[in-house]
């Protein structure tokens, strides 16, 4: 016999039992951050209950989520991706002074930064597989060359501004849409990466190698999985979501040349949040893409109670090792 | 009674007083009791074994002597006084030392360090590395092995038995007189288990109660003068080896008699055609390379630790790849350059190490055993939950087929019993249709039972027409199930043995190429 | 593998048993080559000037200085990325609070200590008892460092009392501060390393952490003791630039590379990101070839964002010399 059965007590109280099964399976990302939103809409409803103000804030947040998500793929391989941050730098300055002020520019540029995230993530992904450096350092390191690569296109300094056309992705809205009013491209370029990223994770032989080998390489090897191969495209992915973040990015914020500043930690902390183990192994499209959002709304929730900047900086710090640390300990009293 | 001396030896049989013993001792962990009120002597001079099954508990009472648990009831009594540790290293202090399977040692550093690790001399505020090195020479001559093993050596350039004697020694260094070693001869080679022998048999002049874990029946009644039997936490008897067989210890471990061992061997007409042919194939370690694998046999491949093996084996499957030579599978020419390669061509390798090696442990059971199956296609392949389209009905079916015991397929390999993780594995290679079939030690660290259902599933494989290699340690299994076997010495093939060949055979040929004289002797003690 | 007796003479032994870090060959390589790059493209001073030598020294001092703690980290198979802002804010308080006054010196340099120690305590703590990761904690305490950085500074602040510039630029005899300085620090950590409890417990915590627990070795305070040592060299080295500075800034850290600097002249140096194997003689030698590299950039006149961009391929390509012959996949 392969099954056991269980019988279980009958009644009301057996309902409610189920129910509260049921309830503890839901990853904590949910309630963490519905409760956040509703803080939020308590102080300031006009901006959070209202459908409106509900799409604005994801457009706000759609950007980071896009980034997360790519993160996700690599965190589940078992690996790190710090160059997020610095690709969407390198979209902001570099486009700046591709565009050259001139709408028709759009499209063409941003096939060439789709292209160079191609290029961006293969690097990584070679040299992670086939020099054998570990990811941590090797995008790290890779961050500095994009990074420098970027300053030095544009001299130090932007070239341009960004055009109206290239900003639409991240900045504008469709209007008098029934029922939801006015909706954010961002939003919608999410909803696109998200379902293409859902089918690849959970729905391909691509994305069930992607959790063996963050799970365990060797076994992975010895069962066929061409590792380094799986490896090589998922940093190709995650670098291509972080250029079309940072195109929304980019689009939301006009040009700057500290706006990737710290994306890298965010993303990462994002997937955390949304239960994706950092040594690899597990991972949800949906639960990184509301890590992003409860980050988000924790963010705009310090700026409503007047806390500056440099602060956000703190708590972020605080966050990430607190939902680390959380991760961590509790799956350890599970042993 | 006759009352103990001093110095015991084995020679008294009617000893009063105990080294170490533990009384009603007793240990749960969530949702399984281990240990189930225990008592148990040990006497000094003696060499007392534990067996059982996988989960009786053995490691756990080890364990709990050592001072790393400590128990839910009972008391543990040494030299006649109460003892109770909070830390392993009291246990130390106190004279009980326990030597586990995977080496405690540290690569990169001296022996003198790793022998006095978190007890280092200081003089004036600073390490005294001289006079570390000179205690560590003591430490050695000791044990009677200063002449091999310097104290300035890095532990990384010792053999891995050099390196058990450095565990031995560091044992000892804590004025050890209660040994506890758990599986010590795991990783030697024939030879070195004679050292081992001739080691244990001058601590016990020197007094000293040694415990050891064992799976390997011949080694218990090689060396044990007392054997207990656990099973399920509980002390079912404590035996005197002499007056007992081998097949009686396997009753009281498994509560009835196993009437075979084995599965008998297959039969000349069940022997299809080649099926793999490899032709003076050579790498960077194996050299000329030549035998033949038929269809419905089992060929053993036997051989002293370093022999070349588990090489032979990752070559074969593309981990380690063949440089030079002819590989034919199925009658065509292949190169296997990687496992993918392999596994496209029918070939499965359940290795050694299947918590390591074999399985992917946060997911579930269902991806694990379609791993193989999903590496070789498409990247871009659908999947549906329950697996590729026609692969619907593979998890089941294939679960009961090895008999995996789960109530459902969704749970993470990490939660399951050895025993059936080793099923799931199997299944794994199943399920990508393999015919060709690589065992590294398919039963190593399993228990009696389950050892025998691995054994019937083998056969029952061949009897379907798969060809099987087996690599395999442990003589009375490579005799056991092999229709032919491959000695195997220094990284090339020694020769070929037919079925039912003895140990002793076996070990000449594995020995051969050697002018080794402690193979010879080893030889000559046999034949007693 | 020469086997030394333990009688031998305490010389004999030393000797015999030092054994030069291949990596200084690697050193010998890079000097003559940049060397040669020096004179066909420039006016070849590295090889005639040797101001320029001793300069390069000089420059790699704050890095050599910090290299050292994070060399202790690694060898407890830990890892610490808050050294640059720790440099930071220990410029920019020490700064503050000497305010250009002889007299607050003393009480300026207790305090950016004790600012040191909580940060290497903080470091140490996530990661022992909440057990996070070590990447993951020391980035998260950087960035709450960074975030009280900016919260109170955002420029040049105070400034150093003139004579405390003795510490980056003074001489004695003709040998500069800084150097004898620097060989201190190295001193200090061998001798910890090789001649003390801590340093053998640190091989063993970073070698095999189980192994270390299992023969008594406190694992914790040991890597918690490597964290803060850390922590400390990263402000001694703030405390060094500062003085060359005269007024502390909050990017000086960051703008550094301390960080990843750090980490890539450790591993080039020999010491195993993996724990237990290892030393700072090795880190040295990656120090100066940092030092050579940098000089010969800019004897090179090399555009500053393009450096950034050859950084981070020295950077990744250095540590890649040594994987490359690991044969297990990394991560």
């Amino acid at each position: 016999m392969a099954t056991t059965t269980y019988t279980p007590p009958g009644g009301v109280f057996n309902s409610l039992h189920n129910a509260w099964v049921g309830i503890k399976k839901i990853p904590p990302v949910y309630p963490v951050f519905f409760l956040i939103f509703i803080v939020l809409g308590f102080l300031n409803p006009v901006k959070y209950q209202s459908m409106n103000g509900i799409m604005t804030f994801l457009r706000t947040g759609a950007p980071l989520a896009v980034l997360a998500v790519g993160q996700m793929f690599v965190l589940a391989s078992g690996g790190f991706d710090l160059t997020v941050g610095a690709i969407v730098t390198f979209v902001v300055l570099v486009s700046s002074k591709l565009l050259a002020n001139d709408p028709a520019n759009a499209f063409p540029a941003i096939m060439i930064m789709l292209g160079s995230g191609v290029l961006i993530g293969l690097v990584n992904g070679l040299v992670v597989s086939y020099l054998k450096v570990p990811s941590f350092i090797t995008t790290l390191g890779m961050m500095l060359l994009v990074r420098g690569a970027a300053l030095y296109y544009v001299g130090g300094a932007p070239q341009g501004y960004l055009t109206e056309n290239w900003r639409a992705f991240g900045r504008n809205f469709f209007e008098n849409v029934p029922v939801f009013g006015r909706v954010p491209y961002a939003l919608l370029v999410l909803i696109g990466v998200a379902i293409l990223s859902y089918f690849l994770f959970n729905r391909t032989n691509f994305g069930k190698q992607i959790l063996a080998i963050g799970d365990n390489v060797r076994a992975s090897q010895l069962s066929g999985v061409r590792v380094r191969l799986v490896r090589v495209i998922t940093f190709i992915f995650c670098a291509v979501l972080a250029i079309i973040g940072g195109i929304l990015f980019g689009g939301f914020g006009g040009v700057n040349v500290t706006i990737g500043e710290g994306l890298e930690m965010q993303s990462i902390a994002a997937c955390v949040v949304g239960g994706v183990l950092l040594g690899g192994g597990k991972g949800s499209v949906l639960n990184v893409i509301f890590g992003a959002f409860t980050l988000q709304a924790i963010v705009n929730l310090l700026n409503l109670l007047g806390l500056p900047k440099p602060y956000t900086d703190v708590v972020q710090g605080l966050i990430i090792i607190g939902a680390v640390a959380y991760v961590g300990l509790s799956s350890q009293r599970k042993r | 009674m006759i009352e103990a001396d001093e110095k015991n030896t084995a020679e008294n049989i009617l000893v009063t007083e105990p080294l170490m013993e533990v009384l009603n001792i007793s240990k749960r962990f969530p949702g399984v009791v281990a240990l189930d009120d225990v008592s148990l002597q040990f006497l000094p001079g003696e060499v007392h074994a534990i067996v059982g099954e996988n989960g009786a508990g053995k490691s756990t009472l080890m364990k709990i002597v050592a001072g790393a648990y400590t128990p839910d009831a009972g008391e543990v009594y040494l030299s006649g006084n109460k003892v109770s540790f909070a830390h392993p290293v009291e246990a130390q202090q106190k004279g009980i030392s326990i030597i586990y399977q995977e080496f405690n040692l540290l690569p990169e550093r001296t022996v003198a360090h790793n022998i006095f690790l978190g007890r280092e001399s200081s003089k004036m505020g600073t390490l005294d590395v001289r006079k570390m090195n000179k205690d560590a020479v003591e430490v050695l001559k000791d044990l009677g092995v200063d002449k091999m093993i310097s104290p300035t050596s890095q532990v990384s350039s010792l053999s891995v038995a050099e390196q058990q004697l450095l565990e031995i020694a560091k044992a000892i260094s804590f004025k050890a007189k209660v040994l506890i070693m758990d599986e010590p001869t795991a990783a030697l080679t024939y030879t070195e288990v004679d050292l081992l022998v001739n080691l244990i048999d001058r601590l016990k002049q020197k007094g000293m109660a040694i415990i050891f874990i064992s799976h390997r029946l011949k080694e218990v009644f090689d060396i044990a003068e007392k054997i207990t039997v656990l099973k399920d936490g509980k002390l079912i008897k404590t035996v005197i080896k002499k007056d007992v067989t081998p097949a009686d210890v396997v009753f009281l471990m498994v509560g009835r008699a196993l009437d075979h061992y084995f599965p008998p061997l297959g039969s000349v007409e069940e022997f299809g055609d080649v099926v793999l042919r490899v032709e003076n194939a050579s790498n960077q370690i194996l050299k000329d390379i030549n035998f033949e694998l038929r269809k419905g046999e089992v060929l053993g491949v036997a051989g002293l630790q370093g022999s070349g093996r588990t090489e032979l084996a990752q070559s074969l499957f593309g981990v380690m790849p063949f440089k030079s030579g002819k590989m034919e599978l199925h009658g065509k020419a292949i190169a296997v350059k990687t496992p993918s390669r392999a596994i496209k061509n029918r070939m499965g390798f359940v290795t050694e190490d299947r918590k390591s090696e074999g399985l992917t442990p946060r997911q579930p059971i269902r991806d694990n055993i379609l791993l193989t199956v999903r590496s070789v296609r498409p990247l871009l392949g659908l999947i549906f939950k329950d697996g590729v389209g026609s692969s619907r009905k593979l998890v089941p079916m294939l679960g009961q087929q090895v008999d995996i015991r789960t109530d459902s397929f969704d749970r993470e390999t990490q939660f399951l019993s050895g025993g059936n993780q080793q099923k799931v594995v199997l299944a794994k290679w199943l399920a990508s249709d393999a015919d060709v079939f690589i065992f590294d030690e398919p039963t190593r660290g399993i228990d009696v039972e389950s050892k025998a259902g691995i054994h019937d599933m083998i056969r029952a494989l061949t009897k379907k027409g798969t060809a099987v290699l087996m690599i395999s340690s442990e003589l009375p299994e490579i005799i056991g199930m092999s229709d032919r076997v491959l000695v195997m010495a220094d990284h090339r093939i020694a020769g070929e043995l037919p079925a039912r060949s003895s140990e002793q055979e076996i070990m000449l040929m594995a020995t051969g190429h050697t002018n080794d004289k402690t193979a010879e002797k080893t030889v000559t003690v046999e034949e007693e | 593998m020469t086997t030394i007796a333990a009688s031998d003479s305490w010389f004999k032994r030393t000797t015999r048993s030092i054994h030069i870090p291949p990596v200084y060959f690697f050193l010998i390589f890079t000097f003559l080559v940049s060397g040669l790059l020096d004179q066909i493209y420039s006016d070849g001073q590295i090889f005639s000037n040797p101001a320029i030598m001793l300069n390069i020294i000089v420059r790699s001092v704050a890095l050599g200085i910090v290299a050292v703690g994070q060399t202790l980290v690694i060898l407890g198979a830990s890892i610490d990325l808050s050294v640059a802002f720790t440099i930071s804010i220990t410029a920019v308080m020490s700064s503050y609070l000497m305010q250009g006054d002889t007299a607050k010196v003393p009480m300026a340099i207790l305090a950016v200590f004790g600012i040191g120690l909580v940060i290497g305590l903080a470091n140490g703590l996530t990661i022992t008892k909440l057990k996070v990761n070590p990447f993951i904690a020391t980035l998260g305490v950087s960035l709450i460092i960074k975030g009280i950085i900016n919260a109170t500074f955002s420029n040049y602040t105070g400034s150093v009392p003139k004579s405390f510039e003795f510490f980056g630029y003074g001489t004695i005899g003709l040998l500069p501060v800084s150097i004898i300085i620097l060989l201190l620090v190295y001193i200090a950590g061998w001798f910890l390393l090789a001649r003390t409890k801590f340093g053998a417990h640190l091989y063993g915590v970073g070698g095999n952490s189980e192994v270390a627990r299992l023969s008594g070795v406190r694992t914790d305070r040991v890597l918690i003791g490597a964290h803060i040592i850390c922590s400390m060299t990263a402000v001694l080295a703030g405390i060094f630039l500062v003085s060359q500075m005269r007024s502390g800034a909050p990017w000086v850290g960051p703008n550094g590379l301390y960080d990843l600097n750090s980490i890539a002249t450790a591993v080039i140096g020999g010491t195993a990101l993996s724990g237990g194997k290892g030393g700072v003689w090795g880190t040295l030698a990656g120090v100066l070839i940092f030092g050579i590299l940098d000089t010969t950039f800019n004897q090179l006149g090399i555009n500053p964002y393009l450096k950034m961009v050859l950084r981070g391929a020295i950077i990744v390509l250095a540590v890649a010399s040594y994987t490359l012959r690991s044969k297990k996949e990394a991560a």
